[in-house]
């Protein structure tokens, strides 16, 4: 029975497919599932482009780009969704990628300027707390209280790089003193981001690294006030969140018709309350009752993929020699 | 003897076994850039990744014997259920059940919050201590059940002779119980040293950061920090070097077995009935029982309250673990019966390190290198369930294995020259010798497979189709999303599958028991 309804569907497919081209787009694990973009998005551009939009979960951005090194040229992939700054130079590097021609009134803190890439969403890390303490100013302040943080390794974790990049951005030379400083604040590193935000709900660690909009997603979804952001005075690394159009695809005028689509507000008003981040380009309805209540850092930080590429290594040493005294 | 029981089958599994992994990193080696950097930093995270896994398998096994002995001689109510949890902390998402200790020993937890009424500073997990404390949490009970079954394989009539004789415990202990433990203890000191030397989150969390990076840590940052495959195919080696080498001394010293052959009796102890025993098993079991149930019990206090959170897509996703973890305990009894009867047959236990290896692998090494080897061929995310109920499998096997081999070494040696005499063979020997003895060791090593394939994630991530997610995946997918209620009630929920399919195997095994 089983294999019958395996053959059926599959005949279906492909007859399905004979009509309507497909575009297999690539992302990360949290993008597909039911409760956050993916589904709306694939709607909306399904509506007008009268394709079969595919979204392929991988991990996350740096597995997802492992991925795609691990296919190379032979990749189905048309569209790779979900990297962000400190990855776009080594995914540059791999030669896979096409330049793309969308233009849009892009609303970044920074101006945007990469053939290659088309960003998406952006956000800014920082430590989130409860609304019970007085959080400290920046990281010097950190390193001088009691407070205990929950970090993400960079090894295996985007935002745990985007804090290696952060401290590295603000202090420069400086960091690895600050790392040193910070040691007996880490409560503990983290495989994931998950990992940590469970030990800060469970009340393990007073701050945790995460993004200024992750209070939202408490205010909005939850109707719970009790979380907010650290604003730093040395600025915050910001995350840029970007997707490009493969070399190989088949199908190049309907992946540039997706990236162009995704730039508009059919895409971009879904952002804000499925991937709790901020739209690359806030759409005219503006962004979600709640998002007002959130901290806007004086000063955004950001490496060029050049830069953050050429640090990376030498950050990460830095990082480990300081924290694994 | 070309009849042999799985004389045949035996080695073709256990090849397999060797086959899976090979391909696996030939394939990842085959795609490296050369030289491969190897610095003494490695070293130093070589003797961590020793250390923990030596002292979380020697304190479990050292937890485990009392707590065996007193569940093996000591007949309560509650005691099935007991047992069956046993087999809990072991199949819990690695994530579910930190968060579950923490509950209990963290910084804000339970034991640390009764501190502080009293004035005292919360103790401090994070280190050495915490590693090596959710270890013993995840494999105590496994090892546990392995000793128990080593003491419920003393025939009765003995226990009975030494009531007659009216011996001391020590004595009993000298000639009944030493013997046994010989047989056991190193099997399970070997497996769950394997295991441990694995681990990679809970190592990194619970020992509070890249002090406590173990070598599955550094095959991941090879694998997606700086893709190297190279770096990552030598460090998986290490790994299986080191497990292997552990694994082939530590059942190279098994003393042959004693002859000692019963009637199957049910067991009544005549030793042990004074109250100092009692109240010492009683103390034994209940601070097992305290250590398991306390984060278990967190775990299920979080998940009741997310149950009704849960989108519906984790339904579907608890059918499609399901039928996942049946196919792979299909698999796994059909590899485990030959390679445990040839095994229980050879005079030296040596060739069981093989089986281990399928747990030393890196599940992202395998996974990978499958990924690279289908990839030319084929879409790798149409085999996503059948490699993972492969791989699944082949992660139970070293269980499995170990806990089928006594009762198959002692099945041989009650009966095995009575069999040839008569001249059973083949299937009639499978059935009327072997299956009828080892029904209780298979139920459980059945349970334990299922419980296991539900509990992994596995090699599914890379292999991942958004429209087939097993349970754990979704689970770790609502946690990503701040759904970190719903993630607990998923958690729960998986909880409730895995010690479901556990029942139902173990179950069917221990009716034989009466």
């Amino acid at each position: 029975m089983k294999y019958l309804m395996t053959t059926a569907a599959v005949l279906c497919a492909s007859a399905a497919w004979a009509e309507t081209p497909v575009l297999k787009v690539y992302t990360y694990d949290s993008f597909v599932s039911d409760w956050g973009p993916g589904p709306a998005v694939e709607a909306a551009f399904e509506e007008t482009c009268g394709c079969d939009l595919q979204f392929v979960g991988a991990g996350d951005g740096a597995a997802l780009l492992a991925r795609l090194k691990l296919e190379g040229a032979r990749s189905e992939a048309d569209v790779v969704l979900g990297l962000d700054t400190n990855l776009i130079a080594a995914a540059k590097e791999t030669g896979l990628f096409a330049t793309h021609s969308v233009t849009a009134d892009y609303t970044l803190p920074v101006t945007w300027a990469d053939d290659t890439f088309v960003p998406f969403d952006w956000g800014y890390f920082a430590f989130v707390h409860n609304t019970d303490m007085t959080p400290p100013a920046n990281f010097r302040a950190l390193a001088d209280s009691d407070l205990q943080i929950a970090i993400q390794d960079p090894r295996s974790s985007t935002p745990g790089l985007g804090l290696l990049m952060w401290v590295k951005a603000a202090y420069g030379d400086e960091a690895p003193a600050i790392w040193a400083d910070l040691s007996d604040n880490v409560l503990t590193v983290t495989k994931g981001w998950s990992e940590s935000y469970g030990l800060f709900l469970e009340g393990e660690a007073d701050m945790v690294l995460s993004y200024t909009t992750s209070p939202a997603y408490h205010l909005i979804a939850e109707e719970d006030a009790s979380k907010a952001a650290a604003p730093f005075d040395e600025g915050h690394y910001m995350q840029i969140e970007v997707a490009g159009k493969l070399a190989s695809t088949q199908v190049p005028d309907l992946a540039d018709q997706f990236l162009a689509f995704m730039v508009t507000d059919g895409f971009q008003s879904i952002i804000p309350t499925t991937n709790w981040m901020y739209p690359a380009v806030t759409p005219a309805g503006g962004l979600p009752e709640g998002f007002e209540t959130l901290i806007t850092p004086e000063k955004s930080l950001l490496l060029s993929p050049e830069e953050s590429a050429s640090v990376r290594d030498a950050a990460l040493d830095e990082w480990l020699n300081a924290l694994a005294r | 003897m070309a009849q042999r029981a799985g004389a045949i089958g035996g080695p073709v599994a256990s090849g397999a076994v060797f086959v899976l992994i090979l391909a696996a990193l030939v394939a990842v080696t085959s795609k490296a850039d050369w030289p491969v950097r190897f610095d003494a930093s490695d070293w130093a995270v070589l003797r961590f990744t020793v250390w923990q896994a030596v002292l979380s398998a020697v304190l479990s096994v050292a937890f485990a014997i009392p707590v065996a002995r007193a569940l093996a001689r000591r007949r309560f109510a509650g005691r099935g259920a007991l047992v069956t949890l046993l087999g809990a902390p072991f199949i819990l998402p690695v994530i579910v059940a930190v968060l579950g200790i923490l509950t209990v020993f963290g910084r804000a937890g339970w034991i640390s919050q009764t501190l502080g009424n009293f004035g005292l500073p919360p103790i401090s997990i994070y280190g050495l201590q915490g590693v090596v404390l959710a270890h013993v949490f995840f494999n105590m009970p496994l090892a546990t059940r392995l000793i128990l079954q080593g003491w419920q394989a003393i025939p009765a009539e003995q226990y009975r002779l030494v009531g007659q004789l009216g011996l001391p415990a020590r004595t009993v202990f000298q000639t009944l119980e030493w013997p046994m433990l010989r047989q056991v203890v190193p099997g399970a000191l070997a497996l769950i040293f394997v295991i441990c030397l694995t681990s990679f989150a809970v190592a990194l969390t619970l020992g509070g950061g890249p002090r406590a990076t173990t070598i599955e840590l550094a095959i991941y940052q090879a694998f997606r920090f700086d893709f190297d495959l190279g770096r990552a195919a030598i460090l998986s080696l290490l790994q299986l070097v080191v497990a292997g080498t552990a694994a082939a001394l530590a059942l190279w010293i098994l003393p042959p077995l004693v002859l000692q052959s019963g009637l199957d009796r049910p067991l009544v102890r005549w030793d042990a009935r004074g109250l100092t025993h009692r109240l010492l098993d009683a103390g034994w079991i209940g601070a097992a029982a305290l250590f398991l149930l306390l984060p278990l019990g967190a775990v299920a206090v979080s998940g009741a309250i997310g149950l009704g959170q849960m989108p519906s897509s984790v339904w579907a996703a608890t059918w499609t673990s399901t039928w996942v973890a049946v196919l792979s305990t299909v698999l796994l009894v059909v590899m485990a019966l030959p390679v445990a009867a040839w095994l229980g047959q050879s005079a030296k236990g040596s060739a069981e390190a093989i089986t281990l290896l399928g747990l030393a692998a890196s599940p992202l090494m395998i996974g990978t290198g499958w990924f690279i080897l289908i990839y030319p061929v084929a879409n790798p995310q149409s085999f996503a369930l059948p490699v993972t109920a492969m791989v699944n499998a082949m992660m139970a096997l070293p269980f499995a294995v170990r806990i089928l081999v006594p009762g198959m070494r002692q099945s041989f040696a009650d009966y095995g020259r009575l069999s040839r005499a008569l001249g059973v063979k083949g299937f009639a020997m499978w059935r009327i010798v072997l299956l009828p003895r080892i029904r209780p060791r298979l139920g459980f090593a059945a349970g334990l497979g299922a419980a296991m394939s539900v509990g992994d994630l596995g090699v599914v991530t890379l292999f991942a189709d958004p429209e087939v997610a097993t349970l754990p995946l979704q689970m770790y997918r609502l946690m990503g999303s701040y759904r970190t209620e719903a993630a607990s009630g998923a958690a729960l929920l998986l909880l409730a599958l895995a010690l479901g399919l556990f029942w139902v195997c173990d179950n069917w095994g221990r009716h034989a028991e009466r």
